[in-house]
């Protein structure tokens, strides 16, 4: 047998040029893959029409409110993207955040531990709640729909319990509040940034790097670039306008710089889509998503990859119950409960993650979660009722699941699926 | 005629395999060889693909008895039958839509640098694989699987199933989906398999398929191997025949002696009573 043999040199690969992408962009659009698309002209719609109709939607401080607020939602839809990409669903992850936070919040007022204990015993929760999750799915065999239903309604009741019915735990712990409250020092904001752009140019041209000297295809320099600098000016605009003084009065106390959590989601976003789309494990999970039975024959532990997506699942919903606890000082019968989970569930559709599975990135949960905060902020700051919003939220995810169903139609007349 | 002359790289004797009550194969031989095209024939519920399914350890037969280049083999598993060098090109491809081209080759298979899967490498394995197979269809290795034709995956399930060094293909139904001239690719394709010396098994309902690239033909009827023959020696339809009613002349089911023929029906396994 030959067909192995040596790497015989490839015919030498030369770029196309950017051009060619960017025409090959829009055929992919015109075919059903519409990408980020939707989620980036959804945000500038609205932003558009908040900002003209309310221009205090507009100014640092409401830009500064807008991301703690959407955190929340954005960390838990991270999470859920695993489990929307095996064509699963996890409907408790809303109310697994809410335990998690309470665990979180016991652990600090009634066992006094300290803030690392504390939330490291809600992730573990957390993980614990997925494992579960996962086996009756995998192991058992019941569909992931009634398993999360039933632990839907489970969790609300255990979050009723631990708190002991309706009273409020109040966190006083400063480590803990910081997160969902206060803000990266200005300087320390701008180097975080620098180091952030740096790393991700070296990376992605040490990739064209790599790829251009084993003679494989690879993105021209011009692309690389090009993302390069827009990250550089949509990142560099956006700590600008955070590092702006928006406190009302400055001599009592300053308010500016990055919101502490933010950092955190653009770490757990580099993180989990280094898994999804560069390790073994990330391709297992597409390719369960994509053709279960394929993944099985090619002999992927499938129950493992879909015990393993719950767990991600549900860790990532403790995180969000963290942040949702810091940002609210405390947690009552309601974190994590009413909204947040159709939220968090809407934020990955809006960006472009597949119901049907198998299709989806980690950045769709921030595309995603920023429209669900924008729409939640702006109404907020119009007046709106909390009616209202649930009902444009509950369209706009509606007519994001249309966008999927539709696109997927379109590509498979235009034979992309 | 043949059978006996160089020894066949993957034997099966006296294979049994039931579903409850359903006696699905029945002291089935089979033999595989380096560098032919072995035709595997029979009507819909002979058991094609429940043997198939027994070499590729998905299912694992009652008794019976397998041998690899003439050592006894255990197959009980997808990853035993692959680490022999065995692989099956599955009727439905088992392909992910929405991976690409070298994902899906490597799928389950991935090599890795560290903790990173190793990319440049990967994709220059599979193009090598398919210039070496003479595929040109095909306009880049990182095209999603969705985007290409039934001949197109066919092409790259079949490329798949060739990269690990393996020495036995079975392909279940092929070109069942396929267009005129796309069947004739990838027929050729089988062909050229055998061509490199690999051991080709071609499950087909197709005589035209059967008689274009196969060597030998061994025909399942009801469960039974009721004849194994190059195909030179049989026609068109006395193939039919053994397919449809176990019998042609004097091949086939009654005519129990005819060593001519390479049939075997005599050799009685011990393990087949168990």
């Amino acid at each position: 047998m030959t067909t192995l043999g040596t790497p015989v040199s490839a015919p030498a690969a030369t770029p196309a040029p950017v051009s060619s992408y960017v025409s090959g962009y829009f055929r992919r659009v015109r075919g059903g893959e519409m990408g980020a698309l939707p989620a980036i002209l959804g945000l500038v719609v609205l932003c558009t029409v908040f900002s003209i109709v309310r221009p205090v939607f507009l100014t640092p401080g409401n830009f500064a409110n807008l991301l703690p607020q959407g955190a929340a939602v954005t960390v838990i839809a991270m999470g859920l993207i695993f489990v929307l990409l095996l064509g699963e669903i996890d409907l408790s992850a809303g109310f697994t955040s809410g335990v998690c936070a309470s665990i979180l919040a016991l652990a600090l007022s009634e066992q006094g531990l300290p803030w690392y204990a504390a939330i490291l015993i809600a992730m573990l929760v957390g993980t614990l709640i997925g494992t579960t999750l996962g086996a009756l799915v995998a192991k058992v065999g019941i569909p992931s729909f009634v398993v999360t239903l039933a632990a839907f309604l489970a969790f609300q009741g255990v979050v009723l319990l631990l708190i002991k019915g309706g009273t409020i735990v109040a966190i006083r712990d400063p480590v803990v509040l910081a997160i969902g409250n206060k803000n990266v020092p200005p300087l320390l904001g701008w180097a975080l940034f620098a180091l952030g752009v740096a790393a991700y140019a070296a990376i992605q041209l040490l990739r064209v790097a790599t790829r251009r000297r084993r003679g494989v295809s690879h993105d021209p320099i011009g692309l690389v670039l090009l993302r390069v600098a827009a990250l550089t000016i949509v990142g560099g605009a956006a700590v600008y306008i955070l590092n702006v003084e928006r406190s009302r009065n400055v001599l009592i106390t300053s308010l500016k710089g990055v919101p502490i959590v933010v950092p955190i989601v653009v770490v757990l976003l580099i993180v989990l889509t280094f898994v999804l789309k560069r390790t073994g494990y990330g391709l297992h999970i597409y390719a369960v998503g994509g053709n279960r039975e394929a993944a099985l024959r090619a002999g992927i532990n499938t129950d493992r990859i879909r015990i393993s997506a719950f767990m991600i699942c549900s860790t990532m919903a403790a995180i969000g119950g963290i942040i949702t606890a810091s940002r609210n000082n405390s947690v009552d019968a309601n974190t994590g409960g009413s909204n947040v989970l159709l939220y968090a569930v809407g934020a990955a559709v809006i960006g472009g993650t597949s119901l049907f599975g198998g299709k989806g990135r980690i950045l769709d949960a921030v595309l995603g979660g920023a429209v669900v905060a924008v729409i939640d902020n702006g109404m907020g700051l119009m007046g709106y009722s909390s009616g209202v919003k649930f009902i444009v939220t509950g369209t706009v995810l509606l007519l994001a699941a249309g966008v999927d169903a539709l696109s997927r139609r379109r590509a498979a007349t235009a034979g992309l699926r | 005629m043949t059978s006996t002359q160089e020894r066949p790289l993957l034997e099966l004797r006296g294979i049994y395999k039931s579903f409850g009550a359903v006696q699905v194969l029945h002291d089935v031989d089979f033999f595989i060889h380096a560098g032919q095209v072995t035709a595997l024939v029979g009507d819909n519920g002979a058991g094609k693909s429940t043997l198939v399914k027994c070499i590729s350890g998905i299912y694992s037969a009652d008794a019976g008895e397998f041998r690899f280049e003439g050592q006894p083999v255990h197959i009980h598993g997808p990853r035993d039958a692959a680490q022999l060098g065995i692989e099956i090109v599955y009727q439905d491809l088992a392909l992910c839509d929405n991976l690409d081209i070298v994902q899906n080759m490597f799928l389950g298979r991935e090599r890795r640098q560290g903790m990173v899967l190793d990319d440049p490498t990967m994709e220059l394995m599979a193009s090598d694989t398919l210039s070496n197979l003479a595929v040109r269809t095909v306009r880049s290795v990182r095209q999603q699987v969705a985007s290409l034709s039934g001949g197109q995956r066919q092409t790259v399930a079949i490329a798949k199933a060739v990269l690990w060094n393996s020495k036995v293909v079975i392909l279940d139904e092929p070109t069942a989906a396929l267009g005129v001239v796309q069947t004739a690719h990838v027929l050729e394709l089988v062909r050229r398999l055998a061509d490199k010396g690999l051991a080709v098994v071609l499950i087909s309902h197709n005589m035209n398929d059967v008689f274009a690239v196969s060597d030998r033909v061994a025909a399942l009827y009801l469960g039974r191997m009721v004849a194994e023959v190059r195909t030179a020696d049989v026609t068109h339809a006395q193939v039919v025949e053994l397919i449809t009613a176990g019998r042609s002349g004097n091949i086939g089911l009654p005519a129990r002696a005819e060593p001519a023929n390479g049939t075997n029906f005599d050799t009685t396994p011990e393990g087949a009573a168990e």
